[in-house]
């Protein structure tokens, strides 16, 4: 199976087989008015299974978002036809309105104007904790 | 330092000069009688605590300034439905510094977000209560003259128990410190403070349900009270609020120089016989909260001797 190649855009690649559709959503491609492909289930050596996500155009994506999904997917930034730029996303130290506190004694269960932030307080164990409450994301 | 919102904000060097000067206060009072003459601390407290509100309006008074403030959620604006961000945007314009107790956790934080004037936390929920922390650690220090090399015995709700779990963070940063967690099953310390206090810090700890298993091995012994509104259950609250009742029978075959100590209010947790006992530690330290409440005041006001 075929999949052009981009000029200039993104690809989004080492992505855990499965979640190419949620981040897909999560990044909120489906506004964009260029083509977006999403590769599933592509063979990969290091990870036997792999998605992959091609935008053609160069758009800033909302890392936080791709690491917490994802932290192990790769960002390949590509200008004219060579890949510019090449990183591995990893985990955000915090993430901002992805996902709300369920804690019934924190503020955010009463005060709704307020950000839902979750900081990085266990990289190790993947642990995120609510700012206000520091209440452990379930 | 601007506000005090958590006890792992402040350094250990901070908190022994804040011990420091909480000793200095309660040696010479009348150097620090009019200290904090023309200011004002407001107390917000959006849930009832009594002893926590008047040890702070007391600590004030005790400096020379003056207290406003409220007792209750239903006597404030927030029962019309007012966010904490704007009662304290305006509370701030009356007054120099703010305590502020809240039931639910994280508020006195958005509070300092907004705050020109520190904000104290005087307790939000069952998350962080900072002052109740630093009274345990000026009682210690006062009553054992040190704040390392203790054994220290923590009984009752480790589980919901924020004094308790404030306490372990804070002591964790002490040398040769280990900790005795007597609980009920259902009332253990929550495993993550294990993991990231305990664990992490290599701290010597061991848990048990039998309270005097481990008597004659400890220099402090801290009681909590099974909290009511700490339970959405109110079977669960029932079957363990008497699960530990410490009596004379009990302190026989602990040190002499034992401290007991207890955040108050007690309940049943500790028998009126022991109140008579002089390793009986609690009422001296609700006294020793005031100083330390006063020496912060002094801090966060940026008041120098």
């Amino acid at each position: 199976m075929n999949i052009d190649s981009i000029k200039d855009g993104i690809v989004i690649d080492h992505i855990q087989a499965g979640k190419g559709m949620e981040i897909y959503d999560a990044l909120k491609l489906k506004e964009l008015d260029c083509q977006v492909a999403i590769i599933t289930n592509a063979k990969s050596q290091k990870m036997e299974r792999k998605d992959i996500i091609k935008i053609d155009r160069a758009i800033n994506i909302d890392l936080d978002i791709l690491g917490f999904i994802d932290p192990e997917s790769t960002v390949n930034i590509v200008k004219e036809n060579e890949i510019n730029q090449k990183f591995h996303v990893g985990l955000p130290k915090k993430i901002v309105n992805i996902v709300e506190c369920q804690n019934p004694r924190c503020i955010t269960s009463i005060e709704k104007d307020l950000d839902q932030v979750f900081c990085l307080t266990d990289e190790e164990n993947k642990i995120y904790r609510c700012k206000y409450c520091e209440m452990s994301m379930k | 330092m601007k506000n005090l919102i958590d006890i792992k904000e402040l350094s250990v060097e901070e908190i022994d000069q804040l011990i420091e000067k909480a000793r200095d206060i309660m040696q010479n009072k009348e150097k620090y009688a009019e200290k904090c003459k023309g200011k004002k601390l407001a107390t917000l407290f959006f849930e009832a605590s009594t002893r926590t509100r008047l040890s702070f309006e007391a600590a004030m008074m005790e400096l020379g300034g003056n207290v406003l403030g409220f007792s209750s959620a239903d006597s404030s604006s927030v029962s019309k439905g007012e966010s904490v961000s704007d009662t304290i945007k305006v509370v701030g314009g009356y007054a120099d510094i703010i305590a502020m107790r809240h039931p639910k956790e994280g508020a006195p934080l958005v509070a300092s977000l907004k705050s020109d004037v520190p904000i104290i936390n005087a307790g939000d929920g069952g998350h962080n209560h900072p002052t109740q922390t630093l009274t345990d650690l000026l009682t210690i220090q006062c009553e054992k003259n040190r704040l390392d090399n203790l054994c220290i015995g923590l009984c009752g709700d480790l589980k919901f128990g924020r004094t308790v779990h404030s306490l372990i963070t804070a002591m964790s940063r002490y040398k040769n410190i280990k900790f005795i967690l007597i609980s009920p099953k259902e009332l253990k310390i929550p495993e993550y403070l294990k993991r990231e206090t305990l664990e992490k810090n290599n701290i010597e700890y061991v848990e048990t349900s039998d309270i005097e298993e481990y008597m004659d091995k400890l220099d402090i012994l801290y009681m909590t009270r099974v909290q009511k509104e700490r339970f959405f259950n109110e079977d669960d609250y029932v079957r363990l609020k008497d699960y530990y009742i410490l009596n004379k029978e009990k302190l026989e075959k602990a040190k002499p120089d034992l401290c007991i100590m207890h955040p108050l209010p007690r309940v049943n947790e500790i028998s009126t016989d022991v109140d008579d006992d002089e390793r009986a530690c609690y009422f001296k330290q609700a006294k020793y909260g005031k100083y330390i409440r006063m020496a912060l005041i002094l801090k966060l006001l940026e008041i120098e001797d």
